[in-house]
């Protein structure tokens, strides 16, 4: 069953334009040998959730800058449970004060990654989850 | 309710779901399928394809707008999107960025679009392509587009699959050789020359026209002056041909010009394949090159299982020894199978 591929939606929420992080990390996820669907600037939580239907991805990683995520982060969740989808494991890379990261892990982020973050760090956490979520259906 | 009723139904996250399984070749997948199958022959395919960054993805974004905004001669169809992208040669890995270009689709809940990686093969879709087509059939779709890799020159397995195929040009992309050389140009329904805004439009449509003119002689006349001049190319008539001339349509996907002319040529194709009788005939190909696909793994799997591992590897062995060549390791082996 593991050999089956990890596909992955990368998306930037909201009005931010700084996308060379979620770049980076689209191109690394790639030389995992992972699917990486990415979907470009200026997405609404509703685009991101309907792609994230469409595309039957395992992650979805969302790259923040503005500030916003504490509003678009929880919609995001709150439409991926609305879609039965809430298997999907969520991860947030950007610019997020440190004081909000653990909020935004109770709500069900898998994981935080701000500047700096090695990429294996990223594969090593999605493929472990992916793992054990594969396992449980 | 099982898998095959969910998608009936219009439940999408199955038929999400049920893609997935399709493109890992699970065997939920293919019993789903089959079930599905004759659910299926009802949509109308249409192929893009073309040279990487000549905007295939903007064009089919705005086709798609299109056919769900004006349905026209035909009831406003529920339109399915299959954008195939490379996969890594080396990781296996791939971005999926057709989605992209498709952001004016968010929102319809009657377009579905599913991003594919190509995953190692080398025609211009992927292996599971035409089943995921099939499952986006019986799922009610009735206009599908299906955009390939970014395509160079052979890239033409597309042609086998949909009903109808757009090769996507764009100034400035090669000379008149070019254009004569076999291969995507010759499977193209309709030709599409999109960023027409930019320089070298006339030139790229020239080098077209002309390779179109090559290959369908068109009637001469002598005019005065004694100078030969061809007649126009029928398929820029507006009524629907008894031949198929494939036409050359300007477009600049990005301002949606040239998006309806696009349309009505396409509708046209449509018309032509059903009152030639075409349609009938591509469809029986291609349900016959599925059969003989299936029909070959079949065989194969049911001959390995029919001799022992030993005499396998035996006859191998005599190959790798360049004792026996592989052909006449295959007669072997067929003989040997019925003594």
């Amino acid at each position: 069953m593991d050999d089956n591929k990890i596909r992955v939606l990368i998306a930037k929420p909201g009005l931010d334009g700084h996308d060379r992080g979620a770049k980076v990390v689209a191109r690394a996820l790639r030389d995992a040998g992972m699917e990486v669907i990415y979907t470009g600037l200026r997405q609404t939580p509703e685009m991101i959730a309907e792609a994230a239907l469409q595309e039957d991805v395992d992650v979805i990683g969302l790259s923040i800058l503005s500030g916003a995520h504490m509003a678009l982060v929880p919609r995001v969740l709150e439409l991926l449970r609305g879609n039965k989808q809430e298997h999907v494991q969520v991860f947030i890379g950007g610019i997020i004060p440190d004081e909000d990261i653990p909020r935004l892990l109770e709500m069900g982020v898998s994981g935080v990654y701000g500047p700096g973050t090695l990429t294996d760090d990223i594969i090593r956490d999605i493929r472990e989850n992916t793992r054990r979520q594969r396992e449980q259906t | 309710m099982n898998l095959v009723a969910e998608i009936l139904s219009g439940n999408r996250l199955a038929l999400a779901r049920l893609l997935t399984k399709i493109e890992n070749d699970s065997p939920e997948g293919v019993s789903t399928l089959d079930a599905l199958f004759p659910y299926t022959g009802k949509a109308y395919l249409i192929g893009v394809t073309g040279a990487p960054g000549t905007g295939k993805s903007s064009l089919v974004n705005q086709l798609a707008l299109h056919f769900r905004k004006t349905p026209g001669k035909e009831a406003s169809p529920r339109v399915a999107v299959v954008a195939v992208d490379p996969s890594s040669p080396f990781s296996g890995g791939a971005i999926l960025g057709d989605r992209i270009r498709m952001r004016d689709l968010s929102g319809d809940p009657d377009v579905f679009i599913r991003s594919m990686a190509s995953r190692g093969v080398l025609g211009g879709i992927a292996q599971a392509t035409a089943s995921v087509v099939q499952a986006l059939d019986a799922a009610g779709y009735g206009l599908i587009l299906i955009e390939t890799v970014g395509a160079g020159q052979a890239e033409v397995d597309i042609a086998r699959l949909a009903h109808t195929t757009l090769v996507v040009e764009a100034p400035g992309m090669g000379d008149d050789i070019q254009a004569i050389k076999a291969g995507i140009l010759e499977i193209a329904d309709i030709l599409v020359i999109n960023k027409a805004d930019r320089p070298g439009i006339e030139n790229t449509e020239t080098a077209l026209r002309n390779m179109l003119q090559l290959g369908h002689p068109l009637p001469r006349d002598l005019r005065h002056h004694g100078k030969w001049v061809d007649q126009p190319v029928e398929a820029d008539k507006a009524e629907i041909p008894n031949v198929w001339l494939p036409p050359i349509v300007r477009t600049v996907a990005t301002e949606g010009k040239g998006i309806p002319e696009l349309a009505e040529k396409i509708y046209m194709h449509k018309q032509y394949l059903h009152t030639s009788g075409e349609w009938e005939t591509r469809e029986q190909t291609r349900l016959e090159t599925e059969l003989i696909n299936h029909l070959k793994s079949g065989l194969l799997s049911h001959w390995r299982n029919s001799i022992t591992d030993q005499l396998y590897q035996d006859v191998l062995e005599k190959v790798y020894d360049r004792k026996l060549s592989p052909r006449q390791a295959v007669t072997l082996f067929l003989e040997s199978e019925y003594d």
